[in-house]
């Protein structure tokens, strides 16, 4: 979108959620026109937001690619840079360049029943494609989304959960493995869920994120269950820094996680998944 | 005299090799600087051979030639007065290409906290680097292919790309720590040169290697390489090649490598390694950087700038309160595998070039040949 990768463009934030304790959304509005214009993305990919005098990080991006009011970014506070942009208010500019990375499989899940299963803050890479799904329900299958976290008050966008649980052909299961008070749903792994989907392993392909150890252990299971390999796409998540493959940080064995993913298809990873240190 | 050297040699079969006499080399500098290149050579510095802006030959290391053991490196008296009787220095090209520190933008804040984003706008001089060794060219290729031939293309290193002249010099005097024969790069500096010499006792043998090259040693006007000289040149460049005594077990250690993650040989090197980075800085294909800011104290601007980075210290693998890559041991694994491994999957050979100067920058003197042969050797 600009001569040089390496250079952001201004974005307004045109509003903000705030989500939970340490989650925020903010919905990024370009200020230059015809950049805004031209600013094309796809579910799972990601931008790099500047915070002023600080630095960038890596935020996937979760509206709608149809959606032309606003990028929505949902962010955990964490760092040095996240916890300053925490700060900002509706309104304050900072900097954005993207899209970057390889998305979800969108074209190729068309038709095909989809599960969507997360962990914690890996709904934010994942809930682009559930939306980008919801709002083209006939174009898809049966749709699971299963979504987990920690502790029950950790549990983002409750409201969005219990609308698609009320779409047709749509099963929405959700886990906390610490259940505070007024927690319909399961308590424990969010693992466990899984014996309660439906799966059609011929007509199934999987999308998932999350922390490291629940995908490996979420892909035993659906191994097991007879889910193919090729069938699986998950989000990865290493140092990004440059986005565009330059900079070396993210990589992980011959891909590079910014340009090559962040969502691969299972087999690309599987020969380095869980060994630690890569 | 006629011209014997001239662009036309570029499509002919037969390489035409020219002699440049020694006391005539400073016409290189005259005919480079007329062309308007900046000529950068090797010179000593602080003990070492390194890469800085030369004028004469007068500034060339004269006498002089290095002894590179593992952790050791030091100048020495060499017999005979030769100025490219020695291997190499810790740089390559690549810092003349891959600026250690730059910027890559500025941003400016107004009083309503408006962000307006400006590029860098560098210049680059053009620069004619004089004496580079095969290997260093090999890693410019390397370079090439990661910075210029992806999806996205690095405009900084494009633009001091495009301006740079190379002269080659083929190395006729490796040090122990050299094994650019073993991965196939050296001692002859075979392509990605504009001008390539090999230097004998009264003077070089010169080829061209681009129309550039042919058009610079056109003007100087040479006679054609005798047949001695250019046999004598040929029997120099062999013999260095036959003095080299370290080797790489093989050119693709890939599956090797990655075969034997829990190899008790990573322990091993571990616990002699510093995690100091000094061999991804002498490294003359390692590209890892990080980017930085600098904001100015008043608060209406800030820098970015990116600077090199090394897979050895504790915030090249951080992500968001972890760090993938704590312990040596596993750093140590990531820059091997990627080194020797998973280059050949990114750009289609391994990414080591046989320079040794990771062997001998390295303070604790680990051997990537050596540590590479002991993991192959091993087995699971």
């Amino acid at each position: 979108m600009t001569a040089s990768p390496y250079l952001p463009l201004e974005a307004r934030i045109a509003d903000r959620h705030q989500e939970s304790d340490t989650v925020f959304t903010l919905d990024l509005e370009l200020t230059d026109a015809i950049a805004r214009a031209a600013y094309r993305f796809e579910p799972g990919q990601f931008n790099m937001v500047y915070l002023y005098g600080v630095g960038e990080v890596a935020i996937s991006i979760v509206s709608d690619p149809d959606d032309e009011h606003a990028l929505g970014h949902t962010i955990r506070r964490v760092g040095r840079v996240t916890n300053g942009i925490a700060k900002l208010r509706k309104g304050d500019c900072l900097g954005i360049r993207g899209p970057y990375g390889r998305g979800w499989p969108v074209e190729e899940a068309q038709g095909r029943d989809v599960v969507l299963i997360t962990g914690g803050l890996g709904c934010a890479p994942v809930v682009g494609v559930i939306n980008y799904i919801v709002r083209r329900r006939d174009l898809f299958g049966h749709v699971t989304i299963i979504q987990g976290v920690k502790h029950s008050a950790d549990l983002i966008w409750r409201g969005r959960y219990e609308q698609w649980a009320t779409l047709p052909d749509t099963q929405v299961l959700l886990a906390a493995d610490v259940a505070g008070p007024g927690w319909p749903w399961h308590q424990g792994r969010v693992t466990a869920l899984l014996d309660q989907a439906t799966l059609n392993p011929a007509n199934t392909i999987v999308m998932m994120c999350g922390p490291e150890i629940m995908m490996r252990l979420t892909i035993d299971i659906l191994l097991q269950r007879g889910i193919r390999e090729q069938d699986i796409w998950l989000s990865m998540e290493r140092n990004m820094q440059c986005a565009v493959g330059h900079c070396g940080h993210c990589q992980y064995g011959p891909q590079f996680v910014c340009k090559d993913g962040p969502v691969f298809c299972y087999p690309e990873v599987k020969a380095l998944f869980g060994v630690s240190g890569f | 005299m006629d011209t014997i050297l001239g662009p036309e040699c570029m499509n002919s079969n037969e390489k035409i090799q020219g002699w440049m006499p020694r006391e005539r080399f400073d016409e290189l500098f005259g005919a480079l600087s007329a062309l308007g290149y900046t000529c950068y050579g090797p010179q000593v510095r602080d003990h070492a051979i390194v890469y800085a802006r030369i004028t004469s030959s007068g500034e060339l290391p004269r006498g002089v030639t290095d002894a590179q053991q593992p952790g050791s490196y030091r100048l020495t008296h060499s017999e005979g007065g030769r100025w490219f009787d020695w291997a190499n220095g810790p740089q390559a090209l690549k810092p003349l290409l891959f600026a250690p520190r730059e910027s890559l933008w500025r941003v400016a804040r107004d009083a309503q906290g408006r962000l307006s984003f400006t590029p860098a706008a560098e210049r680059p001089a053009k620069i004619a680097l004089i004496g580079a060794r095969a290997c260093d060219l090999a890693a410019l290729r390397l370079q090439d292919q990661h910075f210029l031939e992806g999806a996205y293309v690095d405009e900084a290193y494009a633009a001091r790309r495009r301006n740079l002249l190379v002269v080659a010099v083929n190395c006729t005097r490796p040090a122990s720590t050299c094994f650019c024969v073993s991965t196939g790069d050296g001692p002859r500096a075979a392509s990605g040169f504009d001008i390539a010499l090999t230097e004998l006792d009264d003077g070089f043998v010169a080829e061209a290697g681009s129309p550039v090259g042919g058009e610079i040693l056109g003007t100087l006007v040479f006679d054609a390489a005798s047949r001695v000289q250019v046999k004598d040149a040929d029997e120099a460049i062999a013999q260095g090649a036959q003095q080299q005594v370290r080797s790489l077990p093989s050119r693709n250690l890939r599956d090797v490598l990655f075969d034997n993650l829990d190899h008790p040989r990573w322990d091993d090197v571990a616990a002699r390694c510093l995690s100091c980075g000094n061999c991804t800085s002498v490294c003359p294909t390692c590209f890892c950087h990080r980017e930085t800011e600098e904001p100015q104290l008043d608060g209406t601007a800030s820098g970015h700038l990116r600077e090199w980075d090394s897979c050895f210290t504790q915030g090249h693998s951080y992500i968001h309160g972890l760090t993938v890559r704590a312990a040596t041991r596993e750093r140590y694994r990531q820059w091997l595998t990627h080194k020797l491994g998973s280059w050949h999957d990114q750009y289609g050979r391994s990414g080591c070039v046989g320079c040794g100067r990771c062997i001998a920058w390295c303070p604790v003197g680990i051997d990537i040949a050596e540590e590479a042969t002991a993991l192959h050797g091993g087995g699971k």
